[in-house]
């Protein structure tokens, strides 16, 4: 054997570091962790609510696994499913708007970016919204600035908690001034609720960017991050086009936001509820009353 | 002097240049010079016409982005008495892509806020070309807090392509500071007048950007994003802007159909650049009477019906069917 056919032996993956070798797994068992780049079982993913037992990664999670994951089983009642999105700027570019709406509807079984609905969070009454990554990057258009609206609406009049996940990358380009408008209106409604003296706890899920964080998801009481979520306003990638520099490590990152004061705390998604909970408890509109 | 000309004006200017030349030249025939001069002088009312009725909407991005275009400080001096600025966010700093201060509309006095770009590059440079950082929106979000205490109306000027994407403006919190303006804004309880004068580029503009009235010059924008930003999404290199401005539906025209905004100023052939004084004349108008209109209007209702305007912006429809009913708790495994 030649010497250079021996290092290359050599340089094969070892048991130790099978990440090569178990990926010839069939597709739908095994998942490749983006965090520490291992395998992981996604059965095992799952029950661990997708974050990496490994490494802590948090895996995307849809609309409804974040509203199933935040509330008490079988609590959920979803609101305004059918609201439908439309295309009033006949929005055509390489793709039509409308062929973009039905791969978002087919990839994720909904109209559209959110979920709303009401639901129990450890036996007590909440309104609660979770965005979807998923379907047109959590794009914030008519349908999902209306729904937003309609839970805070709901919270202010059922004097209800409320409860928002973000994960989008902000208005949606294809309805225009529309969409921009929708960050008004959101926030115009957050104005309306504060009246109310309930409590709004936001938590931003990767990414979360653009006019969501520039509206209602920065309104709230009291902000959380999942771990190592991109957030901010302008995406890294126009902010490099600006600047004409490499962006620091960790920027915009849920650490960053943290350290410079933008929001309350980090919460890995295994103990989001529990700590919603406990502040909750504390937000009880009685105040020095009870 | 070589005059500042896009691609779709340059052949007007060239012929301008060249009756320019005509005059300045000295002539022993006279008369064949006049004649030649009155040829050309009607040549380059045809020319113009034919170059500005028709705008395309990138053609309109970029007579709102017209380095000559009257900027929110010569609006408040040609419309506004006594005006009165006023600085800082009392956080961090000044920041002058943001002006504001009192002024006087005949004579009601108000509080006038709006994005402040510069006349030459060292001004420019000043003003961070109109984009604002956190401070700006803070300044304004203060402003907005002053004019609610003494009840002053507040009217905004919107000329910015955006708020600034930099390191700086996130590690003190764009999005919040943006956020906050929009709550204020939509609870103020005194008439909101907004007029869009140039460049209405994305949240950095709704931030100051929606009210009781929306007021556009005609050759202004009003974008959920800028349609270079919007090119490089779709197209991924950043050409295509002009098509991007097309699909985007910008302009005032288009925001009037939509219910966006609710009225639009003329401006002269070419752009406001070419008649500063009869556009602020006509954008005064338009503010006296919606002020007046609004004025009539009981303040705690005022901001109800701002809510009820916002709360109508939306296009959808119920679906059925298509929906796939939630697979409630398959997760949550207490």
């Amino acid at each position: 054997m030649p010497i250079g056919e021996w290092f290359n032996k050599q340089k094969k993956p070892t048991p130790n570091n099978p990440s090569l070798e178990k990926r010839a797994v069939p597709d739908g068992v095994w998942e490749k962790c983006k965090g520490c780049n291992e395998p992981v079982y996604i059965k095992g993913l799952e029950k661990n609510h997708k974050v990496c037992p490994k490494c802590d990664y948090h895996f995307p999670f849809s609309a409804q696994e974040r509203v199933n994951h935040l509330t008490d089983p079988g609590t959920f009642d979803e609101l305004w499913a059918d609201l439908s999105p439309e295309d009033p700027l006949h929005f055509v570019a390489d793709k039509a708007y409308i062929d973009s709406l039905d791969i978002a509807r087919d990839k994720t079984g909904l109209n559209d970016a959110v979920v709303c609905g009401t639901g129990q969070v450890n036996g007590r009454q909440v309104a609660v919204g979770a965005m979807d990554f998923g379907f047109i990057g959590g794009s914030m258009g008519s349908v999902v600035g209306e729904k937003i609206t309609r839970l805070i609406e709901l919270a202010t009049d059922d004097r209800l908690p409320l409860i928002i996940t973000s994960s989008s990358g902000g208005a949606r380009m294809q309805e225009g001034m529309i969409s921009l408008m929708q960050m008004a209106k959101t926030s115009a409604a957050v104005a309306r609720f504060n009246k109310s003296g309930m409590p709004y706890i936001a938590i931003l899920a990767n990414p979360t960017t653009g006019g969501v964080t520039a509206s209602f998801a920065s309104l709230a009481d009291i902000i959380i991050a999942e771990p190592n979520a991109l957030i901010g306003f302008a995406g890294p990638r126009v902010i490099e086009q600006t600047i004409r520099q490499k962006l620091p490590k960790g920027f915009q990152t849920a650490e960053f936001n943290l350290s410079h004061g933008m929001i309350d705390m980090i919460v890995n998604r295994l103990e989001m509820k529990q700590i919603v909970a406990r502040l909750l408890d504390y937000l009880e509109p009685k105040g020095v009353a009870q | 002097m070589k005059r500042f000309a896009y691609d779709f004006e340059r052949p007007l200017v060239e012929l301008e240049t060249k009756l320019d030349e005509l005059k300045r030249l000295e002539s022993a025939d006279k008369q064949d010079i006049a004649f030649q001069i009155k040829y050309l002088e009607d040549q380059i009312q045809k020319l113009r016409v034919r170059t500005y009725s028709k705008l395309t909407p990138w053609q309109k991005v970029q007579l709102a982005r017209h380095p000559e275009r009257p900027r929110t400080a010569d609006y408040i001096e040609a419309i506004f008495t006594d005006f009165i600025e006023l600085h800082g966010d009392r956080i961090y700093r000044d920041d002058p892509a943001i002006i504001g201060g009192f002024a006087r509309l005949g004579d009601t006095r108000v509080m006038v806020v709006g994005h402040q770009k510069g006349r030459n590059t060292k001004e420019n440079v000043f003003r961070n070309f109109g984009m604002p950082h956190p401070e700006g929106y803070r300044k304004a979000r203060r402003l907005m807090r002053l004019a609610n205490k003494f009840k002053l109306p507040f009217i905004t000027f919107v000329d910015t392509q955006g708020a600034y994407p930099g390191i700086e403006a996130e590690e003190r919190g764009q999005a919040t500071a943006i956020a906050e303006d929009l709550l204020e804004l939509s609870a103020l309880a005194v008439p909101v007048i907004v007029a869009v004068i140039g460049e209405g580029g994305s949240g950095g503009a709704l931030a100051i950007g929606f009210g009781d009235r929306i007021i556009m010059l005609e050759n202004s924008y009003y974008s959920v994003i800028t349609p270079e930003g919007c090119a490089s999404i779709l197209w991924d290199g950043g050409d295509g802007a002009d098509r991007a401005a097309e699909v985007l539906g910008l302009t005032a025209d288009n925001l009037l159909k939509l219910g966006i905004i609710d009225i639009i100023v003329k401006e002269p052939l070419g752009g406001a650049h070419h008649g500063p004084a009869l556009v602020a004349r006509d954008l005064k108008r338009e503010l006296e009477k919606s002020l007046k209109e609004l004025g009539r209007v009981d303040l705690a209702e005022l901001v109800e019906k701002r809510y009820s305007k916002l709360r109508n912006v939306g296009f959808y429809h119920q679906e059925t069917g298509l929906a796939k009913t939630l697979n409630l708790n398959t997760l949550t495994s207490e």
